[in-house]
């Protein structure tokens, strides 16, 4: 069984961002970079189920500029067999990051996709519902939970009203939640090695991807701050302040 | 004009309040008609439900025996056939919106909006990025604005009205390779729903254990207030994934939020920012939660928490 795995690079998570000035955009000049949490949780699930000995191949791919190699070098140190650079000046909105993939899926034929329910920086959980949605596939989003079978999955999704259990056909696309595992760390020895390995150039024009137009950014500002709020000493100071907001009756 | 399309979010018997909150933000679109559609077998007391909503012009019942238990494979198509009559497709921004608008909007060639907070114009929205920290204003490409809506950012309209109730059945392309099995809900006990609870009361990692979570529960029964967790609450096995607050857990706007041993890292507090008041209680005087709190109080929760349950009215359920 052959799986694709999606990853982006985005700013780390422990990064507290900060909005330019200007207005147009986040400050990334310096910012440290990682690969998307979500994304190293679906890359651990393909290293697993090829320990397990269910997945044969693992291909990683990235979309965006020449940076994006640095995440794909940390998936080759993880174990994946083969990286695949889509280029772009940056990386696309989920609606032709979909697109990519799509083309990408269509010439690779993987019998399953993982990637990240949602990446960190657009916030967008969009792009695997997207994707399974061009190349008519079935999707099982914010999985918690996959079992393989021969020619299909049983997956348990993370849902409002608590777990709910899908099964579909292969190929199918599989975005991970927090819970699916706990990714390892690749070892140095692998990330030295990863150093030498080839990393695969695809165009979108190769893949005869078409893209459409996106969403225009406009501005980006700072959320409203909240009023600095003061601090009591004691319980009975709490359920007055409490009382004298009209939150208590 | 504007026509806009809400995809109501139900269980098949009770019409989820997140379907208000998305007619709302449609409302706040000005536009010439709302249309609800509900996707159901054959039930229609949510489609009954959502006739009520105020601003509501139709309620389309879109009857198939795959719309049970429908998963976004099913949904999706239907979705992009009813779009073709609409400039806007709206549906709440909770796992069930999430999971079926993107793939509608795919089919249908255009971008989709996630969680919009403000409709600041036809094609102009305002929405968070970076777990909170920032706020984009996108403008859309011509085309249908396909989007989810931020329910905590919207309150529900008023349940004065009555659209008439239109059952339609569609031709589309229902495909097999996706099987509903089962959903094991956790939540329950008789608590408010999460995320339409006036009051919610949180604990974190510092509750230290699951038989500790018990003050939390005691507390929020005397408030009536809904329950919820941070990650770390979660990973440890206190409580169920469902109760998680936060980025990638839910969004929250209640009245009153109240925090016991949350620290406050930045993914738990892109899920509360929009709460009215919003109460910490650490023993760290430095966690960031106190920077967003209204009111904080540096303590041991295993005191407070006892302590303010015992010094609220005891005659509240």
């Amino acid at each position: 069984m052959k799986v694709l795995v999606s990853v982006k690079r985005v700013v780390d998570y422990n990064v507290r961002i900060q909005v330019k000035p200007d207005g147009s955009g986040v400050m990334l000049d310096g910012v440290k970079m990682s690969m998307n949490p979500f994304d190293e949780i679906a890359l651990e699930e393909a290293i697993r189920l090829k320990e397990a000995g269910k997945a044969t191949q693992i291909v990683a791919v990235s979309i965006g500029p020449q940076a994006v190699q640095e995440q794909l070098r940390s998936a080759l140190a993880l174990g994946v067999d083969r990286a695949i650079h889509i280029p772009l000046d940056a990386a696309p909105q989920p609606v032709n990051a979909a697109r990519a993939l799509a083309g990408l899926a269509r010439r690779e034929n993987p019998d399953l996709i993982l990637m990240g329910k949602q990446a960190i920086d657009d916030d967008c959980n969009q792009t695997p519902q997207m994707l399974a949605a061009l190349l008519g596939w079935p999707q099982a989003t914010f999985a918690s939970k996959i079992e393989l079978n021969d020619k299909s999955a049983t997956v348990a999704r993370e849902v409002d009203a608590g777990l709910e259990y899908l099964s579909v056909d292969l190929p199918a696309v599989i975005s991970a939640d927090l819970r699916l595992n706990i990714p390892r760390y690749p070892k140095l020895p692998d990330i030295m090695k990863a150093r030498r390995l080839p990393i695969e150039t695809v165009t979108p024009e190769d893949l005869g991807v078409e893209f459409v137009p996106e969403a225009r950014l406009l501005k980006v500002a700072p959320p409203p701050k909240r009023q600095a709020g003061r601090k009591v000493a004691s319980v009975d100071e709490l359920v007055a302040a409490l009382r004298e907001r009209g939150l208590l009756s | 004009m504007s026509k806009v399309l809400v995809i109501a979010e139900h269980d098949g018997e009770t019409l989820n309040l997140s379907t208000s909150r998305t007619v709302a933000c449609a409302l706040a679109l000005g536009p010439e008609t709302i249309d609800v559609a509900v996707f159901a077998e054959a039930e229609n007391k949510p489609a009954e439900a959502a006739a009520r909503l105020n601003g509501v012009t139709r309620v389309l019942l879109v009857e198939h025996a795959a719309n049970r238990n429908p998963v976004a494979a099913v949904l999706a198509p239907q979705v992009s056939a009813l779009a073709k009559d609409y400039t806007h497709v709206l549906a709440p921004a909770t796992t069930f919106g999430k999971d079926v608008l993107p793939r509608a909007a795919a089919l249908l060639g255009v971008p989709q909006v996630s969680d919009i907070m403000r409709v600041l114009g036809r094609n102009v929205f305002e929405r968070p990025i970076y777990a909170g920290n920032a706020l984009e204003t996108i403008e859309t490409p011509p085309g249908i604005v396909v989007a989810t809506v931020r329910t905590a950012s919207f309150k529900a309209v008023a349940e004065t009205g009555s659209a008439p109730v239109e059952k339609i059945s569609l031709d589309f392309d229902c495909p097999t390779h996706t099987r509903f099995l089962r959903v094991e809900g956790s939540s329950g006990g008789g608590r408010p729903d999460l995320q339409s609870a006036r009051v919610v009361v949180s604990g974190g990692r510092g509750l230290a254990s699951k038989e500790n979570f018990d003050l939390i529960y005691a507390l929020a029964d005397r408030l009536g207030a809904a329950v919820s967790a941070s990650r770390a609450a979660v990973d440890a096995g206190f409580v169920p994934n469902d109760l998680q607050v936060g980025q990638t857990g839910k969004i929250i706007a209640p009245e009153l939020y109240l925090a016991f041993g949350i620290s406050g890292a930045i993914q738990h507090l892109a899920g509360i920012k929009d709460a009215g008041t919003i109460v910490a209680v650490n023993k760290d005087p430095d966690a960031p939660i106190f920077e967003v709190a209204d009111i904080g109080l540096v303590g041991d929760l295993f005191e407070v928490l006892p302590a303010l349950a015992d010094a609220l009215p005891k005659d509240k359920s």
